[in-house]
């Protein structure tokens, strides 16, 4: 793992009216890890998601991605930084009125000049490695299961082959098999590409399998450590979030290893 | 030969040609690739061995590229072999390799487009058939549903209705008003103007009380109200379907025809008639004020010609069909509203079929009537 740092979230402060989701968050994440994000409900998952990838604009603080700062960027160096990361959002995000082979070509189209011949290739390719079956390419979203919807969206965040990869919940939905590949499938690309993976999740199978770290958000701030260092974290939620039954199972899974 | 970011290269090793491939493979490079490959003449030359010791960035695009090269040599029936694959690459290319080898399988159907278009001509004309028979049984679950609410009053949901009621006819007077004003001018004008060349400028009036009281009152209302109203019940109807509230509905026991679609029918039935009234007044109105500033007609004069004119019979034959036309725009829109499936473009798409669907049938029934008056004799 190079020392590169490819997201770094710095004195971080997100409020909404008078509610302050987080205050003073630091986070930082070198190249090619995978970092799992947990939290109780109403931390601010998604939030902090939303605001690395520059929905949310913070109200103090900054954030970085690929060593571009979000605030003082063009709009031109933000599109370039746009092609470079892909989002995989809670439900797919497809777009209703395209196929899902004209959804996963929208960024394809948006960044690259290439034929059409050339798209339709790449994009069943995409679809053949989230696995999604062939005759999925030309129906359309409102037409797909919740877990092949993910599945499009994942192929839609692949398209032009980012560097960073968020995943707001990818396995909630699906069934343990499914859920089970998905990481895999996440792990394979992981290791091959060289990805970095910002991963918001509840699946504590997914953490204990693929995560490298876990940032656990608490009280506004967040807690980095490895997962063996978090069961040893004394904070009441993390405790019973790390040492809960449903933990358990996954939990001593990892411990053996 | 200038090295761009990814290159294409060729050499003679040791008697066999190979294939050399160097810098960034990935999908930003794709379209300079293939270009380069183009310059190969690839048909006509083949490689038995490729090198890729010297790419230093591999993405999926490039490791698909790779696979492309190798599958045309493979199709021109020379095997090429790759060399020099960088461990770091390998896990890369094989994933690829699985993937398209399932995806080539079962090429993505094209179909033909002229065949395309006869099936759709096909589908269209069964859809349509289709849907006449589910409006038509709309039209009797709605029936069966309103006759027992008024056998139970009690069952109808007072507060739904209210709010009903004042979204489709209390909001709805100040357009409706304005509008009818306007056609009355207008009628009024243009009648005036042909019936002056027979010196027949006072039976402008019997024009426009007529036309306005059997027909145009009644039917402009009914289409201001399938677009204002029917649209909105389509779309709360077909929004609430999004969100699964209509299934939530029918898991607790509740009969979403008698929540949702009667109140709306109910209110329809009320806002139409009282609304048709509004507009026939106002549209005499409108008519009487181009009279009088137009046609040197004085207010009296106007008024007498009106009293002639006008009977109980025209006024009732223009009411008489408001019930019907407020029916079939309630039953419209609530149909369309709960066919909404999946998602938001489907809310959409059904809205502005229900809005077309209902005019289109409020004027066939109006035609239906004009038909059976003129056989009555009325």
């Amino acid at each position: 793992m190079s020392g590169e740092v490819v997201i770094r979230v710095q004195g971080l402060k997100t409020q909404f009216g008078s509610q302050v989701i987080h205050d003073g968050l630091h986070i930082e994440v070198p190249k090619g890890e995978v970092l799992g994000v947990v939290g109780g409900s109403g931390t601010g998952k998604s939030v902090l998601l939303r605001t690395i990838i520059g929905l949310i604009t913070p109200r103090r603080g900054s954030v970085e991605v690929l060593g571009l700062d979000w605030r003082g960027a063009s709009s031109l160096a933000r599109r370039k930084l746009q092609s470079r990361y892909g989002v995989l959002f809670q439900d797919g995000a497809l777009f209703s009125s395209l196929t899902v082979l004209e959804n996963i070509q929208v960024p394809m189209r948006e960044h690259l000049d290439l034929s059409k011949a050339f798209l339709d290739e790449l994009a069943a390719l995409k679809i053949a490695m989230v696995g999604l079956p062939t005759e999925a390419a030309n129906k359309y979203p409102s037409e797909l299961s919740g877990g092949m919807r993910k599945r499009a969206g994942l192929a839609r965040a692949l398209a032009l082959d980012p560097e960073i990869l968020f995943l707001d919940e990818p396995t909630a939905g699906l069934d343990p098999i499914g859920a089970a590949a998905f990481d895999s499938l996440i792990s394979d690309l992981q290791k091959s590409l060289g990805l970095t993976v910002f991963m918001v999740t509840h699946d504590l199978d997914s953490l204990a399998a693929i995560c490298d770290r876990i940032a656990v958000l608490v009280e506004r701030k967040v807690r980095l450590g490895t997962m063996a260092e978090h069961m040893e974290d004394d904070h009441p939620w993390i405790h019973d979030y790390f040492h809960g039954p449903r933990a358990r199972a996954a939990g001593m899974k990892f411990g053996d290893e | 030969m200038s090295k761009s970011a990814a290159w294409l290269d060729y050499q003679v090793q040791a008697g066999t040609p190979v294939l050399r491939a160097g810098g960034e493979w990935n999908v930003r490079q794709l379209a300079d690739l293939a270009d380069q490959l183009e310059k190969f003449e690839f048909g006509k030359y083949t490689y038995p061995v490729i090198d890729l010791s010297e790419i230093t960035e591999l993405d999926t695009s490039g490791a698909w590229f790779l696979k492309n090269i190798v599958d045309k040599s493979h199709r021109a029936g020379v095997e090429t072999k790759m060399v020099g694959i960088s461990a770091k690459h390998e896990p890369l290319i094989t994933l690829v390799q699985q993937a398209a080898s399932s995806s080539v399988k079962k090429e993505i159907p094209q179909r033909r487009m002229w065949l395309v278009n006869v099936e759709n001509i096909g589908q269209a004309a069964f859809e349509v058939a289709r849907q006449c028979k589910a409006l038509i049984n709309f039209f009797g679950i709605t029936v069966i549903a309103l006759g027992r609410s008024l056998r139970h009053p009690r069952r109808i949901r007072l507060n739904s209705l209210v709010h009903q009621v004042e979204q489709t006819a209390l909001d709805a007077v100040p357009i409706v008003c304005l509008l009818s004003f306007l056609i009355g001018v207008v009628l009024a004008f243009q009648g005036a103007d042909q019936l002056r060349r027979f010196g027949a400028e006072i039976f402008t009036v019997n024009l426009l009380t007529l036309s306005v009281l059997r027909e145009i009152g009644v039917l402009m209302t009914a289409i201001m109200l399938a677009g204002r109203s029917g649209s909105a019940f389509t779309a709360q109807i077909g929004t609430m379907q999004v969100n699964e509230e209509v299934d939530a509905l029918r898991t607790l026991g509740l009969d979403p025809v008698e929540v949702l679609v009667i109140p709306r029918i109910l209110a329809l039935l009320i806002s139409l008639p009282i609304l048709t009234f509004l507009s026939d007044v106002m549209g005499i109105l409108g008519g009487a004020l181009m009279a009088v500033a137009v046609l040197d007609l004085t207010l009296s004069q106007f008024l007498r010609q009106l009293e002639e004119a006008i009977t109980l019979t025209h006024f009732l034959v223009g009411m008489v069909k408001a019930p019907f036309f407020a029916y079939i725009i309630g039953i419209v829109g609530c149909y369309e509203g709960l066919r909404v499936s999946g998602s938001a473009e489907s809310v959409g798409r059904m809205t502005t079929k229900s809005v077309v669907e209902s005019i289109f049938l409020v004027i066939i029934a109006d035609a239906l009537f004009s038909i059976l008056f003129s056989v009555l004799k009325i």
